[in-house]
Parts: structure tokens; sequence; C-alpha cells
């Protein structure tokens, strides 16, 4: 799903101006748009429509769970039949708890795992609960599964998107 | 934390004011002055809680990107996490209990773009990335309800 193509060349140098966030200043539209060459308004109205097309799927304060003590961040993959795994996913997405659901390629024979989840806790104790429940709810008690939690954090930041003014 | 900080948390991961003075309306609707909201979000930037107030682009929407891992032998995983650290296109690369112990994410303006960042590092570090892009987004990081404790 590219959808590049409805971006023009101005949503290209906006995305890219909004890569570091936004400048928390009183008219931080503005500021972008003096990076990106665009007026103000022309900045609010591009944002409107990216988000109106699911192309930004949030604007807002982003936060960093670890720092706000949510220092269990598992990684969850189940490894569930093709015919099975869209029902699942729309399942999982239903609990709270999951912060992010998707559906990946597989790797055999290093990675049969096709369905990602990921859960944010306070407690490792916690988190392991909440995959067994999970699993109980969705009748996945025999599903092959991993849980990866998290160690260092090497780098976590947005997306930067240019390179070299080619997107 | 003061119940300024922790109302911008809980109010403002989603729906930002697109206004010309988005911060005076955040004010309005927390009963604070424009210039308090800004400076908490600076001090919540400064601490390291909030990495910035910005834009998440939904995965595939722009340019392409995927989950890469690869499994480095303990005693070089830092000096790998470095290398992969030093591409602008990784944003996320985080150590993992497994043997698969690194996991980055790679974004760049095309599927191109990716692959070259992947053989790079592959080629650098002597080690086999893997590439596990998506398929299917069920649910999308569309912010995060705390539990204040």
């Amino acid at each position: 799903m590219e959808l590049t193509g409805e971006l023009t060349g101005a949503d290209r140098r906006l995305v890219t101006a909004m890569g570091p966030g936004l400048p928390l200043c009183r008219r931080p539209f503005r500021e972008i748009g003096a990076r990106a060459g665009l007026s103000e308004k022309n900045v609010i109205t591009a944002l409107k429509r990216m988000l109106e097309a699911g192309i930004i799927s949030r604007l807002g304060v982003v936060v960093r769970h670890h720092e706000l003590g949510y220092k269990a961040n598992a990684m969850v993959v189940w490894d569930i039949a093709d015919e099975d795994v869209d029902q699942i996913g729309e399942r999982f997405k239903t609990f709270d708890f999951i912060t992010l659901c998707y559906r990946r390629k597989r790797r055999p024979p290093q990675w049969p795992y096709n369905l990602f989840s990921m859960i944010h806790g306070r407690e490792r104790q916690a988190v392991l609960a909440q995959v067994d429940e999970l699993a109980r709810a969705c009748g996945l008690e025999d599903a092959p599964r991993e849980i990866l939690f998290s160690g260092r954090r090497f780098k976590q930041r947005g997306a930067v998107y240019n390179s070299g003014g080619a997107l | 934390m003061n119940e300024l900080e922790k109302r911008l948390l809980d109010g403002f991961q989603r729906g930002f004011p697109l206004t010309e003075r988005p911060f005076a309306e955040i004010a309005r609707q927390l009963n604070a002055e424009e210039d308090q909201v800004i400076g908490a979000l600076e001090g919540l930037s400064e601490s390291g809680i909030i990495s910035r107030v910005g834009a998440a682009f939904a995965p595939g929407g722009i340019g392409a990107s995927t989950l890469a891992a690869l499994a480095a032998p303990p005693e070089r995983l830092e000096e790998i996490a470095e290398l992969v650290n030093g591409f602008e296109e990784v944003n996320h690369n985080y150590e993992r209990e497994h043997r698969l112990n690194l996991w980055f994410v790679i974004t760049a303006p095309d599927r191109d773009g990716v692959d070259r960042v992947i053989a790079e590092i592959s080629r650098r570090s002597g080690l086999e990335v893997l590439d596990l892009p998506m398929l299917e987004s069920y649910r999308l990081n569309l912010g995060f309800d705390l539990q204040w404790s």
C-alpha cells in the first residue's frame, strides 16, 4: 500500500520538516512552513488532509514509555495459520494492553512467526499474565509463540524521511 | 510530574489542534496559559519523557519501511548496534532477549533504499539481516493509555 503517489512535492517537504517534531513556540506551523517553503495556512491544510487520508496516523505528544516507568516492553510473536491470522489480528486489537499489532512476513526456518503484538507494561510478571490471558481468550494456548522483552534502547526517535530530497 | 504535564500526556497524544496558535488552544482546554503549556512540553522533552510533539506516519503510507533483526555475538552487540545507529534510515534500534538480539526499524523513500541499508549492514557486520516487512496493520499506535500510579 504505497500512497506516495498521493503526495505532492510540497507534502514531501512538509513531511521532512515535521521529522524532528514541532518547534515549541507560539506559531509552530509558521516555523514548519518556513522550513518547508510553505505558508502557515498551507501547512495546516496539508496536515489536516494527510490526517484524513490516514497518511498521518496521529499528531500529538509522542511519549517514551520507558521514562514513564513502562520498563517491561515485550514484542510477542505468534505463528498463526495464514487463513486465521486476519481474524486473530482483529481480535487482538480489542485488547487495550496491545499497543501495536501487525502481520509481517515469515522467514522460515529462522523466523516462523507472522503475527506481532506489542505490550508495554510496568512489570514483567504482569506482561506475562497478559500474554496468557490473550492466548486463553483467543484459543491460542497451543499456538507457537515467543516473548521478546527489550533490553537496551540504542536509538529511539521519529523516522527521518529525507534522503537528499529524493522522497 | 505535575497536573498540567499529566493532562498533556493523557489528552494530547493525538488530536493536536491544527490552528495557528495550537498551544493557546491546548491551554484554553486545560485552563492554563499558552506559555505554561509550551514550558511544560519543553520540560517533558528535556527530561526525555516525550520524544517530540509531532506526527506519526502510518506504515506504508509514505516511503517504505521494514522491521529488521540480526543475531549479534554478545561481545559484538554494542559495536554492531553502533554501526546500525549510524544509518539515518534507522529510527528505532533495540536490544531484545533472544538469539536475534538486535531489532531495528528501517524507513527510506522507497523499497530500494531499504534494501540498500539491509545489504550495507549485512556487508559491514558480516551477519545475516532478517527483513520482516509489514503485510497488514491491525492496530496502529494511536497513543498510549497511561496508568498513573
